[in-house]
């Protein structure tokens, strides 16, 4: 059950995740969410890689990390322009559509 | 025993050639109508020149037939002595007076057959015999002087052209009626006159009193032409069941139509009682309104309305005779429908008499010359039915002759006197008076023809009315003798007045050289009998007649200066100087008195007796087989061959009894056909001449006596008679207002007849018509209410509103995805990611 | 002695309960993350969250990926968050309204993906075998070089430096961009 257990964690946390992304309305709340997201995939790939016995898993596991860690570091960036612009990071303030 | 031995009877080319007399002015009409107007005299030219070929026509035939009855006479006299044995085993007839034979002249006859349908076959044609010839002659020459008289009478008419069209019109018509040979053909001529009637009295319609006197004119004569409708359809059918009896007749070229087949038919005794008298009846009712008699008598004297040339030529002498020449064309239908062979009170007879009474009374208290001559031509054509209705045949159309001559004349007197003498005006109360001075050419003419019409010896009218008068008499009538010679003293009683009236006496108005600068005012009374609506139970006559019934003052200006009365131009003159002289001469062409009987102190003999000679058909009877004719269909059918019959002397008794023998009295034996009744003459003695004479001469001196008496010295005892006296006052007004007959025709008959049918109708326009025209209208109207509101705004635009708001509708609700919120945008996206995979997981799972 | 000895029988009980205390940790931290008030309480759960990773990554035999995860992650992108929220002006302490007007439209989204998901993993792995490569010792199956067992560090780096080269680069260049742009992107100018 070992690997079901870690796979249902996963889909926990990626629920939740998706949860934050929809129902968050600060900015920096919905990157944190998408880090939940990202981290949720990363245990499913070493749990899949756990049950396979091959090490791909671990190392798409470390990409997986790099890659989030640059889009965070790039998305906060943004955060900051726009919040320097726009005096707000609150997404239902950002928007300028009438929809 | 046919046509090789039998004798053969003159012709010529005008007698074949008839038809030309009718077509020429039919001819001229149309080109007056197509060219007159360019014409440099207006289209008189063609009016006159067709006129003048018509009587070249007809004289040439009036002087063939003579020839041709000449040659039968001769050819009869030759061989009747020696008696043609070839067809004896027919009855034999008495002989004239001197043993001669006077043979049946067959008429000349063509025929062309235009339609054909069923059997029934209707043919224009002509019939050229002695009475179609001698009124032929005598339309044209009338016709022609009074073109002559409207040359100067209408000039500067403003519809000069459009008159003389009519004129000829007319003339063509009367002209094709009396030459007709079947009744189609007789009532084409009839309802063309009665077209031109019409046309020509409401020459100036403008005024509306001659409108309406055009139309009563025009419906009363329509009243009686129902008659005439019904009456050749009866008789139609009884000739055609003769005609199916007989098949030989067929071959002879009789229809149902032709006017001798009606007239062999009358005669043969095999005609119903029945139909005989109901064909008779009707047509005689026809006559009736076309010649004047009482009760449709009432049209005439509003006719005066139209111009004096119109009144001279159509309603005196030649129109108004049409009835007369009915009833003696298809004279045999009466003779057996009334039953006149055996002395009977005939219907003809009673109306004629009548009618000869109440219009010489009527006459009495006209003030309009045109008006007085119009009764004295009602009451002679009353003599001339009275004549008919008692077997007086031969002078009863004698007297349409000799009358044509003195009335035409009469009136162009009256048009003289107005064209000169009372400058428009025909009142004689008001513009007349003393005009003998002035005009005397027209004053000379004017009492030669009274005395013509009064019956004076030795002008015209004596010779035929006192015939008419003594032949009635003479076949039994008695009490119609002393109406008769009681109307002759009636006619010269007023023609006295009338006299007096225009030319005697002080002058009075235009005459006098005054005339009213304001006569060209229309008058809001126009005629007597509108005037009588208004006030109908007034005295009338001193109502304000009209300057001139006519309005010929409208005709032109007052452009001429004021002069008084003076005599007429040569044009108006030269027609009454020849009519004057026919009124002179016209009786002698039938001068009995001089013939027969020695009345007047000689006997000339029976050859000076020369309409009896020519005119009056014969009364032997014919054998069919001798009739020739052409295959059915085919035209020209050429004169017959007559045939003679034998005759033997008879001795006295047989003489005596043989007046009730003959045609007419007995029915012809088989094989032949009889087409004239035996008629008597009565031979006229000293006593009736005298007689009638002295009643003339009592009316004129009583007449003259009392003229002079009221009109001249203004005799107290009789000036105001009529308000002073009840009697005379309540006859004065039932003779002003024409014993009430207008206003009973109007008033109830008219309306009761028309007013329900004009409301009916009117009722059903409105209701019906325009209901149906409304409602489809308006259901038009609803159901595009209906379309406009359900289909097209409810459906059409619903459909296509409602497709922009599904759309719009649509796009709003999806354009709330696209409201810039980022978190919304990933729940779509996880929402659609989701979506996938349960889809992918049931397709590779399930 | 690289490798994980587990229980012959395959159930390894210390593990499972191990796990079972991590993840319930976790998940209350996660639930933290997005649902409290507080933006730096939330910043905090996730990086307890991030920790719980790291030890769950241990668990897994992947002791490389689980050090990494606590370096990187919770060393450096937790800082960026911090930095981030300080940046930003969050307020301090409670706040009310983190949550958007829409914030309802992802439970539904959330329990169906996790309904989907958690089936699909019952469905296929309802046998329990987690270990499918793992031999009678218990040792998880030949990575890298044959005929060597080697350690996950050993495996990582082989697979990393030679099969997976190429990739390995791209990513030193997608740090390098992103780093550049970031700075880029954030310098008041």
């Amino acid at each position: 059950m070992l690997a079901a257990n870690f796979l249902l964690l996963a889909a926990l946390l990626f629920s939740i995740g998706v949860y934050g992304v929809i129902a968050r309305r600060n900015a920096v709340m919905v990157l944190m969410s998408i880090e939940l997201i990202l981290n949720s995939v990363n245990l499913n790939f070493i749990a899949f890689a756990l049950m396979q016995g091959s090490i791909e898993g671990h190392i798409f596991a470390l990409f997986v990390i790099a890659i989030a860690a640059a889009e965070v570091g790039v998305g906060l960036a943004m955060v900051l322009l726009i919040y320097r612009n726009r005096k707000s990071i609150l997404l239902d303030e950002l928007s300028e559509l009438k929809g | 025993m046919l046509a090789a031995d039998a004798v053969k009877l003159s012709s010529g080319w005008f007698l074949e050639n008839l038809w030309l007399a009718a077509f020429i002015p039919a001819v001229g009409y149309a080109f007056i109508m197509l060219f007159g107007k360019k014409m440099p005299n207006k289209g008189s030219e063609f009016g006159l020149a067709s006129i003048a070929a018509s009587l070249i026509v007809t004289t040439g035939a009036g002087i063939q037939w003579i020839q041709r009855v000449d040659s039968a006479d001769k050819a009869a006299k030759g061989a009747g002595e020696e008696g043609l044995g070839l067809l004896q085993s027919l009855r034999s007839l008495p002989a004239a007076a001197d043993g001669e034979v006077k043979p049946f002249i067959e008429p000349v006859t063509q025929t062309w057959v235009w339609w054909q349908n069923s059997g029934i076959e209707f043919g224009l044609g002509s019939h050229a015999d002695g009475l179609s010839v001698l009124l032929l002659w005598l339309v044209a020459f009338i016709s022609l002087l009074v073109q002559i008289f409207s040359l100067e009478y209408v000039r500067d008419d403003r519809r000069y052209t459009q008159f003389f069209g009519a004129l000829t019109l007319f003339s063509a018509g009367m002209l094709v009626m009396v030459m007709a040979d079947n009744m189609v053909q007789l009532i084409l001529g009839w309802e063309i006159m009665g077209l031109c009637s019409f046309m020509l009295i409401g020459h100036w319609w403008e005024e509306g009193a001659n409108s309406r006197a055009a139309l009563k004119a025009f419906f009363t004569v329509r009243v009686g032409d129902v008659g005439l409708l019904v009456g050749t359809a009866i008789i139609y059918f009884g000739v055609e069941d003769w005609i199916a009896e007989n098949p030989a007749l067929r071959d002879a070229g009789f229809n149902g139509f032709s006017l001798e087949a009606i007239q062999a038919w009358a005669l043969s005794g095999q005609g119903s009682s029945w139909v005989l008298v109901m064909g008779a009846t009707a047509l005689f009712i026809a006559c009736i309104g076309k010649s004047g008699q009482f009760p449709l008598h009432t049209w005439l004297p509003d006719a005066m309305a139209g111009p004096t040339p119109v009144s001279s030529l159509l309603h005196s002498s030649t129109m108004v005779v049409a009835g007369v020449f009915l009833v003696a064309r298809i004279y045999p239908v009466f003779w057996e429908g009334f039953n006149i062979a055996n002395g009977g009170l005939s219907f003809i007879a009673i109306i004629g008499a009548i009618t000869i009474v109440i219009a010489a009374l009527l006459a009495f208290v006209q003030d309009d010359i045109k008006k007085v001559l119009a009764y004295s031509t009602v009451s002679q054509l009353g003599y001339m039915m009275l004549g008919l209705g008692t077997g007086a045949w031969l002078p009863a159309v004698f007297h349409v002759f000799t009358h044509a001559f003195f009335k035409c004349c009469l009136f162009l007197c009256a048009g003289s006197i107005s064209h000169s003498g009372s400058h428009h005006s025909f009142d004689m109360k008001k513009d007349m008076g003393g005009l003998r001075k002035h005009m005397p050419v027209t004053f000379w003419a004017w009492i030669i023809s009274t005395l013509a019409l009064t019956g004076v010896i030795p002008f015209a009218g004596f010779w035929s009315k006192d015939e008419i008068i003594d032949n009635v008499g003479n076949n039994g009538y008695t009490f119609l003798m002393w109406v008769g010679l009681g109307g002759a003293a009636l006619t010269a009683m007023y023609m006295t007045r009338a006299t007096y009236l225009t030319f005697f006496g002080e002058p009075r108005g235009a005459a006098d050289g005054h005339h009213d600068p304001d006569h060209d005012d229309t008058h809001s009374h126009g005629t007597d009998e509108e005037a009588e609506e208004h006030e109908l139970d007034e005295v009338t006559v001193g109502a304000p007649l009209p300057k001139s019934l006519s309005a010929a003052a409208n005709a032109h200006g007052d452009g001429h200066a004021d002069h008084g009365p003076q005599e007429s131009p040569k044009l108006i003159l030269i027609p009454i100087a020849i009519l004057t002289f026919f009124a002179c001469t016209a009786g002698f062409a039938n001068a009995t008195p001089l013939a027969v009987g020695g009345s007047l102190g000689v006997e000339l003999g029976e050859e000076i007796e020369y309409v009896k000679t020519y005119v009056e058909p014969r009364y032997q009877p014919v054998a069919i087989e001798s009739m020739v004719a052409s295959g059915p269909g085919e035209s020209l059918v050429p004169y017959r061959v007559g045939f003679i019959e034998a005759d033997a002397n008879l001795s006295a008794e047989e003489e005596a009894g043989a007046k009730k023998k003959g045609c007419g009295f007995e029915t012809p034996a088989d094989g032949t056909v009889c087409f004239f009744p035996k008629v008597s003459h009565a031979v006229p003695t000293t006593g009736k001449i005298l007689l009638s004479l002295a009643v003339v001469a009592i009316g004129y001196a009583l007449a003259i006596g009392f003229c002079r008496a009221f009109y001249g010295r203004r005799n107290e005892k009789l000036v105001g008679l009529t308000e002073r006296s009840g009697l005379a006052s309540a006859a004065y007004k039932l003779l002003a207002n024409k014993y009430y007959l207008d206003a009973l025709y109007e008033n109830v008959i008219v309306r009761s007849v028309a007013y329900p049918i004009s409301q009916s109708a009117y009722w059903v326009n409105q209701n019906l018509i325009d209901g149906a025209v409304n409602a489809v209208g308006e259901g038009g109207k609803r159901t595009g209410q209906i379309v406009y509101d359900k289909i097209d705004q409810g459906l059409v635009d619903g459909a296509v509103n409602g497709s922009g708001t599904v759309a719009s509708g649509t796009g709003e609700g999806l354009s709330g995805m696209q409201n810039g919120k980022v978190n919304l945008y990933g729940a779509l996206i996880f929402g659609a990611a989701a979506v996938g995979a349960i889809v992918l997981v049931i397709i590779n799972v399930g | 002695m690289t490798g994980i000895l587990f229980a012959a029988d395959g159930v390894n009980v210390a593990q499972n309960i191990g796990f079972g205390v991590i993840a319930v940790v976790m998940i209350v931290a996660a639930l933290n993350v997005v649902t409290t008030k507080n933006v730096v309480h939330a910043a905090l759960s996730l990086a307890l969250v991030l920790a719980g990773m790291a030890a769950q990554y241990i668990l897994a035999a992947a002791e490389f990926v689980a050090v990494s995860q606590v370096m990187v992650y919770i060393g450096a992108v937790m800082v960026l968050f911090l930095f981030g929220i300080m940046l930003t002006r969050a307020q301090i302490g409670r706040e009310t309204g983190l949550n958007n007007s829409t914030w309802y439209a992802g439970i539904p989204v959330a329990v169906i993906l996790f309904g989907l998901l958690g089936w699909v993993v019952l469905n296929v792995y309802d046998d329990g075998s987690l270990f499918a490569n793992v031999n009678d010792d218990g040792i998880i199956g030949e990575l890298g070089v044959e005929g060597q067992q080697e350690t996950v560090t050993q495996a990582i780096s082989d697979g990393v430096l030679s099969t997976y080269l190429v990739p390995f680069f791209g990513m030193t260049f997608v740090l390098l961009a992103a780093a550049i742009g970031a700075i880029v992107l954030a310098r008041k100018d």
